[in-house]
């Protein structure tokens, strides 16, 4: 284990992390503001990449695909929301988990129908193919980098939207008393769609980013959402700091774990069994840690609630 | 929960009461005569279709009692399912194949595993309580897909149902069948008598208010931990049940998606009415097998359904049918 | 189930006017993974079968075939109800399939314990070609651990000397890299199992770059290897690093890896160039069909629909005498679309295998072609263990 190695695999977990986030802030959002358990969050980011794949045939360029896709995926989950989701807001959250559940089925087959199941690709944009000699002998992919580089980027913009304008304070304040803000006045409403629709621009975007890596699938967002979950669970809900410190957490526990458990576990045990072993241990590792913070924070590291 | 509150609301006194008691026995009834009609018709495959319905049916029972009454939305069920099918895979690998070992040992290990982690889970409420569930739930089927020496992601095909006391009586189909019923009566009377006990009205009383219940002097966390332990100990119940119904264990029984289909079935017949468990599972797993064979999209259809039912099928379809008997019945 | 009914509706009208001539059919039920990402392979399963039916004139052995499919969603206890009732419902001759491993390992009991045959065009555990081997199974495709012998075959002939494994944490995982171990008696530098289902191999790649071996070994199937080859391919190593795989680069997967995946090494039993008559028509009415290239997972099941055929056609349609038709069976007297065909005591398939090449066709699309035969009528080595003769 050399420290090169090391360094690219905390670069790796940023890369995982900063992916997490840009879900992530959109379902704590929506969590902490409307109240509101969203599973359709990760049908979000697998049609971002599919309409990013889709518009990319149709234009050739991978920016005008981006915009494109972004924009489509605004207006799917807006219209989502128009005709399902807002029934919902009232009622408790396993009604929430039920009916976004059932989402998830129609869709995650809907795309099936259209797509076909077969895996597709989407090629890196040029002035981004290639990689960068980090060290002697280690390259890193040039589109990683551009990952954490849009990822921190978003956050930074996040942060300036929440705490410098108007919007962000109502987002803040509904975030720690949605009932309150209601009654002062704000068209609560009105912030319901804001929140809901950047929330759902987010999930696309990580979609559009990670596609030219990963291939776009029906059923890619599943995983992707328990983990998102993990990391709002972990951060407190409504949260967009603790979103962003678990996301960061999670995504290098989970690369880290991946890359050197075995290693570790080959301190105390042989070889072969510790191979096997390995994975295991680091597929758990989140989960081990989702435990210890609930136990010993039971509302998260940074909940935003006031109640 | 909707179901519950629907019963209690005080409508209609007689219904409710008829309800109480003629619904479960035309539910079981048909699942009573089920294996003669299926001999009548000769379609043998039926028997095992209804044991299938029946093993889901234990757990969603189970799973009733806590997201029913007790509002605690676990999806960490399949996990039991999972811990008790093991149980009964290695002990028959290892070459104990009798139910009087295998079973006993199933219940217990499934509720030792939801008294430990159930003394963490009960220490959060709401989505972080299905949030843990969920990860224990996903521990343990890490660990069975590491299980090298027994399958590990294949899984395990268990060499022959249980025998009781050495006896091969299991392995009729049949009979394995009105076994498997027998336990559902078990599971289904043991939770109606736990709901109307007092401990039944305090887990309630907790969902409803828990500020409310502890302050009348009940250590709310103390019941929801027993109440999660049971249900815990009816999931290996359950396990032991499937184990022996597919003659295969594999760790695909413990993952997070078997306990969302669990959860589906409980909401799907009503949830907090425990019949509504049972029809639900019948329910799901039917449309499930009818609608894949229609078409290779049947969740195309499904889903949306899912989504109609939340919204306007509250209660499930016990509350469905509850409403059109209200609405097209006698006042 | 899907019925493919038209065939038995335009059997049925002719039966209304030769009223003796069908008096029997035979029904085949089809088993494959049909829902979620592997459905890719399911389908080319089941597209292979009823290509090779439609040939055949809608009759297998001379009796009017009717197909029943069903999914396992590659669950296996969902797979064992699916097959009891094709077997008690439906009433099945033949029970084709599964793709996956974990899937065989559970129907095998069900379906054999009922005295009904079942030939698996993809799935070859080791379980059942030693010890536990049947009369009523039978392979078309291959023993697991033979694909991956033919790139440990390889390694070990040519200069490689340091490699590392890499494959998902599975019981196939286990046995592909066993498989290639087996030839190799090279340095493995290491051996990298990872979660399946794992879609980001950024730390495992990073591993392996710091390694610097002369090749690796991978088996990484489906949606897990599409990205795996583009991921491998964007850092840079696929220039620097030999790439030697099983069914990570294969038919099912190189639309979506496409260029990524040009010029990478696989081994397998069969390519879309084999240079047999009947492969070239196969190929050729499979791609003007499904406008894809055919897999092995299409011509293996292909292959299934021939074996049936032949079997059934030497009983002279007499499917009640089972122990004729498994020697029937046993004979494999047809024409394999890969050409020699043989089965050995255990069912399984001894045939050629060669190390394949990723290849960019004249009209586009991409497919797998044969460099060399690395195993000349190659049988597996559980054989021997299998108390059948």
């Amino acid at each position: 284990m050399t420290s090169t190695l090391f360094f690219v695999q905390v670069l790796n977990g940023l890369q995982l992390g900063v992916l997490l986030f840009l879900i992530a802030a959109g379902l704590t959002l929506v969590f902490g503001v409307m109240d509101f358990i969203n599973l359709a969050h990760g049908v979000q980011y697998m049609l971002g990449a599919y309409l990013a794949v889709a518009f990319y045939g149709l234009v050739g360029n991978f920016l005008l695909a981006l915009i494109l896709a972004l924009l489509a995926s605004l207006a799917f989950g807006l219209l989502l929301e128009f005709l399902v989701l807002r029934h919902l807001y009232e009622r408790d959250h396993l009604d929430q988990v039920i009916a976004t559940f059932g989402i998830i089925l129609f869709l995650n087959h809907a795309v099936r129908v259209v797509w076909g199941a077969a895996p597709l690709t989407l090629p890196v944009p040029d002035a981004f193919t290639g990689s960068v000699l980090l060290a002697p002998g280690q390259l890193y992919p040039v589109w990683r980098l551009v990952i954490i580089a849009s990822g921190i980027g978003v956050a930074v913009l996040l942060y300036l939207l929440v705490t410098h304008t108007r919007t962000g304070m109502l987002i803040r304040a509904g975030a720690t008393n949605a009932h309150m803000v209601s009654a002062l006045g704000v068209n609560i409403r009105r912030l319901f769609m804001i929140v809901f629709g950047f929330g759902t621009m987010l999930a696309g975007f990580a979609g559009v980013m990670i596609a030219p890596i990963i291939s776009v699938e029906p059923g890619m967002g599943t995983n992707i959402l328990i983990l998102a979950l993990v990391v709002i669970v972990i951060g407190g809900i409504g949260s967009i700091r603790g979103a962003f410190a678990a996301a960061l957490l999670i995504g290098l526990v989970d690369t880290l774990g991946r890359s050197f458990s075995i290693d570790v576990l080959r301190l105390v045990m042989a070889p072969s069994p510790a191979r096997m072993a390995g994975p295991a241990i680091a597929s758990m590792l989140i989960y081990v840690l989702m435990a210890v913070v609930l136990y010993l924070r039971p509302a998260g590291l940074f909940p935003a609630r006031g109640r | 929960m909707a179901g519950a509150a629907a019963a209690t609301a005080g409508e209609a006194g007689l219904l409710r009461a008829r309800r109480d008691i003629v619904l479960p026995a035309v539910v079981f009834l048909v699942f009573a005569l089920l294996p003669a009609f299926a001999m009548l018709t000769a379609r043998h495959y039926l028997v095992d279709t209804g044991t299938r319905i029946m093993v889901f049916a234990v757990s969603a029972v189970a799973l009733d009692l806590l997201v029913g009454y007790a509002g605690l939305i676990s999806f960490g069920q399949a996990a039991f399912i999972g811990l008790g099918a093991y149980t009964v895979g290695i002990l028959s690998a290892e070459g104990i194949g009798d139910a009087l070992v295998s079973l006993p040992v199933a219940i217990a290990i499934s509720m030792l595993f939801a008294f430990v982690t159930g003394v963490v889970c009960v220490r959060t409420k709401g989505v972080y309580f299905i949030m843990i569930t969920l990860a224990f739930g996903q521990m343990v089927y890490f660990i069975a897909t590491s299980l090298a020496p027994y399958g590990g992601d294949n899984g395990l095909t268990v060499g022959a149902r249980s025998t009781i006391a050495g006896w091969q009586v299991l392995k009729n189909d049949t009979a394995f069948y009105y076994f498997t019923l027998l336990c559902m009566l078990a599971t289904y009377l043991l939770c109606r008598v736990l709901i109307v006990s007092r401990f039944g009205r305090v887990l309630r009383g907790a969902s409803e208010n828990p500020t409310r219940m502890a302050t009348i002097g009940f250590t709310v966390r103390r019941f929801q931990l027993v109440a999660y332990v049971i249900a815990g100990g009816i999931g290996g119940l359950s396990g032991f049940l499937l184990a022996n119904s597919a003659e295969f264990v594999a760790p695909a029984y413990m993952a997070w998606q078997q306990s969302g289909e669990l959860i589906v079935m409980v909401i799907l017949g009503g949830v907090g009415t425990l019949d509504g468990a049972i029809i639900g599972s019948a329910v799901y797993l039917l449309a499930e097998e009818w609608l894949s064979g229609m078409t290779e999209n049947w969740q195309v259809i499904f889903g949306p359904l899912l989504v109609l039912v939340v919204l306007f099928a509250r209660g499930g379809l016990i509350g469905l049918c509850a409403w059109a008997w209200r609405r097209f019945g006698h006042a | 189930m899907i019925k493919y009914t038209p065939m038995l509706a335009v059997a049925a009208a002719c039966g209304l006017l030769t009223s003796v001539a069908n008096a029997e059919d035979l029904k085949v039920g089809i088993i494959a993974t049909l829902s979620g990402p592997p459905a890719v392979l399911g389908t080319q399963l089941r597209n292979g079968f009823q290509l090779a039916v439609k040939d055949l004139g809608g009759k297998l052995g001379g009796l009017n075939a009717e197909i029943v499919v069903a999914d396992d969603e590659l669950k296996p206890d969902v797979a064992v109800t699916k097959v009891k009732a094709l077997i008690d419902r439906d009433k099945v001759d033949f029970v084709v399939g599964p793709i996956f491993s974990n899937i065989l390992g559970a129907i095998e009991k069900p379906v054999t314990d009922a005295n009904v045959i079942l030939i698996s065009p993809n799935a070859g555990t080791s379980t059942f070609a030693g010890k536990e081997c049947n009369p009523n199974f039978f392979v078309t495709s291959y023993q697991n651990d033979q694909v991956h012998e033919v790139l440990g075959q390889y390694a070990q002939e040519s200069s490689v000397k340091k490699v590392i494994i890499i494959v998902p944490n599975y019981q196939a995982g286990k046995d592909a890299a066993a498989g290639f171990k087996h030839k190799f008696t090279g340095e493995i530098l290491d051996e990298i199992y990872v979660p399946l289902g794992q879609l980001d191999y950024s730390a495992e790649l990073s591993r392996i770059s710091a390694a610097n071996p002369d090749a690796i070994f991978a088996f990484i199937p489906g949606g897990m290897g599409v990205n795996f080859v583009k991921q491998f391919r964007q850092a840079g190593l696929a220039d620097k690093i030999a790439f030697l795989s099983a069914f990570t680069v294969d038919e099912s997967t190189l639309p979506a890896q496409q260029d990524a995946a040009l010029g990478m090494l696989a081994g397998s039993n069969w390519a879309a160039n084999l240079d047999t008559p009947q492969n070239k028509a196969f190929v050729d009415e499979y791609l003007k069909e499904y406008n894809a290239v055919p897999a092995t997972y299409a011509f293996q099941s292909y292959d299934a629909a021939l074996l049936i055929d032949s079997a059934v056609k030497a009983v002279k349609g007499n499917l009640a005498d089972k122990d004729a038709l498994r020697a029937a069976l046993k004979k494999a007297d047809f024409k394999s679309l890969r050409g020699a065909f043989k089965f050995n005591n255990n069912h399984y398939p001894i045939q050629n295998f060669y190390l394949t090449k990723v290849a960019k066709r004249a009209d586009g699309k991409f497919e797998t072609e044969i460099v060399k035969t690395v195993f000349t009528n190659y049988g597996d080595s559980y054989a021997k263990d299998c108390p059948m003769k």
